[in-house]
């Protein structure tokens, strides 16, 4: 089984969002680039498919030259061979369309995305990449196991779980529950200095149109302090909550 | 050339989300200068979108989509955005939206912005507000394609009435064995509760509550309030609830009317996770716990001995506003 890991490069989690140029870009300054949480889950369930049944583990990602201490990452942590799309990912049409290319091109059995990038949450590469390859596709997956007779997968839906039976070529978008949280992998120093011998090799865009644009950036209004109510007096906050915040 | 909405509904009744879209397609429509025309599938009571601004419904009536599969639902909105001319759809932000939502697009090689808090900031050029770097900021996007589909965040617009005369006609989608090349083989679903993504009201417990054998209060409080329950992201870590519970950047997001976080002292990605909820009551030991700074209303106390109180004095408001 060849497998195809999609790798976005975001802030990290902690991060504190600023944005720059008149609020049209976000800034980058002194922020930390993480391989995508959601990303990090179906990695690490793509390597356990590589330890038990003998896969081999390819990731991509779309992003310029600064992207590429993330995918090393992603080498370090046992990924065969590493595949950088050289341009902008600006728009989540666009980027299918550069990775539906390296789908094509290496003809992949089961292609891990995760469900979404924790920067612009778009949420519709695993998607619009699957329909365009006329690939199975099962979003927001928390569990997944493939053999011979094909895939079955797990999704989270509004209040519980759903188990789906299919087949593959598969793309999946994947979160949290493909592996446990605590079984995420750190590169150890002879990942890291086996990934130096790695290729990562880096591919020129084709031309795709971008549907969408972001204008223009802004954040959330600036909050008033907290009204603390004594712990003593909880009936005073039924009564806010009723006559003031107006939600019960 | 009308506003196309898909309107969801559960065992043949409609989500509150799809009342949501049908008055979000209202008013793209009015700006346009052109009628909402909603695609139903399975469900019992069509005309009632009448009351939200829909003037023409195309009924789907198909016992092999009783169970929600992407590609078949989403090829049903598309043959029914081409019999409609439609070039603007409007669907919710849900689960099972969110997973359709690309397959469409793709099908229809369309723009798409989900996670939309607002009515278009214009319609020409078409630009909406969306939620941003897990709800830490907004984005003001345009969509520049032909087809261009916009999904509303769940209670971000709001329901609003709009009474017109709805015309229901039958929509057959022609639908073969390659829309149905995944199966669903079982659905474990809580039945009868609220759930945190189109909850009004939320209810969430922290490391602050020891174990998950104290999570009684917190589901006696939730269930005072008609609310979903959800967690912190240490405690799905810790196996307390489970994933599907975890508020958070890399959990689910809230975007309730009022949530309440018990004993969480406001991890950055945690406070990301709820940023779109209305209103936020923390109530922990901690006073410099940091979701104190990001909340409206706040009890510094033992959790264990306010939530008592707090679920007592909430059933006398209830009697008394019975």
């Amino acid at each position: 089984m060849k497998i195809l890991v999609c790798i976005s490069s975001v802030p990290d989690t902690t991060s504190k969002i600023n944005f720059a140029e008149g609020d049209t870009k976000f800034d980058t300054n002194g922020v930390q680039f993480v391989i995508n949480p959601n990303d990090e889950f179906g990695l690490t369930r793509a390597m356990w498919f590589k330890e038990k049944q003998g896969a081999a583990v390819h990731v991509a990602t779309v992003g310029g030259a600064q992207t590429e201490p993330t995918i090393r990452k992603a080498l370090a942590i046992g990924a065969d061979e590493a595949i950088r799309i050289n341009a902008e990912p600006t728009d989540g049409f666009f980027v299918a369309r550069q990775l539906a290319e390296v789908v094509k091109n290496g003809g992949y059995d089961l292609v891990i995305a995760g469900r979404e990038s924790i920067d612009y949450n778009g949420g519709m590469v695993p998607g619009i990449l699957a329909t365009l390859l006329d690939m199975n596709f099962v979003n927001t997956c928390i569990g997944l196991e493939v053999d011979d007779s094909g895939a079955t997968a797990m999704r989270e839906i509004d209040g519980g779980k759903e188990t789906i039976s299919t087949s593959l070529p598969l793309v999946v978008g994947g979160q949290k529950g493909l592996v446990e949280e605590s079984d995420l992998r750190i590169p150890n120093m002879r990942g890291i200095m086996m990934a130096r011998k790695k290729a990562l090799n880096v591919v020129e865009p084709i031309d795709a149109p971008k549907l969408t644009n972001d204008q223009k950036f802004e954040k959330p209004a600036a909050k008033g302090p907290v009204k603390l109510v004594d712990a003593e007096n909880v009936g005073e906050l039924v009564n806010l909550l009723h006559n003031e915040a107006k939600v019960i | 050339m009308s506003v196309l909405v898909y309107t969801e509904s559960d065992k043949g009744k409609f989500k509150k989300n799809a009342l949501e879209v049908a008055s979000y397609a209202h008013k793209v429509a009015q700006e346009l200068g052109t009628n909402v025309t909603a695609v139903t599938i399975n469900a019992d009571d069509d005309a009632s979108l009448g009351n939200y601004g829909v003037s023409k419904v195309l009924k789907v009536t198909n016992d092999q989509l009783d169970t929600f599969n992407a590609k078949a639902y989403a090829n049903t909105i598309a043959q029914g955005a081409e019999a409609e001319g439609a070039k603007v759809i409007i669907i919710s932000s849900s689960a099972d939206t969110k997973f359709l939502g690309p397959i469409l697009t793709a099908k229809l090689n369309a723009g798409y912005v989900p996670n939309v808090v607002a009515a278009p900031d214009s319609t020409s050029p078409f630009v909406v507000k969306r939620t941003a770097f897990s709800n830490k900021g907004f984005a003001h996007t345009e969509i520049s394609s032909e087809t261009k589909i916009v999904g509303v965040s769940n209670n971000a617009y709001g329901v609003h009435e709009n009474t017109v005369s709805a015309s229901v006609e039958s929509f057959s989608p022609t639908l073969g064995d390659s829309d149905f090349t995944t199966k669903s083989i079982e659905i474990d679903k809580v039945v009868g509760k609220a759930t945190i993504a189109d909850a009004d009201v939320v209810v969430s417990g922290g490391r602050g509550l020891k174990g998950p054998e104290n999570w009684g209060m917190i589901e006696e409080l939730a269930e005072v309030l008609g609310a979903a329950t959800a967690c912190s992201k240490p405690v799905s870590d810790l196996g307390w609830r489970s994933h599907g519970e975890h508020v958070g950047q890399t959990g689910k997001p809230v975007a309730s009317n009022l949530y309440i976080a018990i004993g969480i002292s406001g991890a950055i990605q945690h406070l990301a996770g709820v940023s779109a909820s209305k209103t936020k009551v923390v109530i922990n030991n901690d006073p410099e716990a940091p979701f104190f700074k990001a909340a409206d209303y706040g009890i510094v106390g033992d959790a264990f001995e306010v939530v008592p109180k707090l679920i007592e004095k909430l059933k006398e408001f209830k009697a008394q506003n019975a």
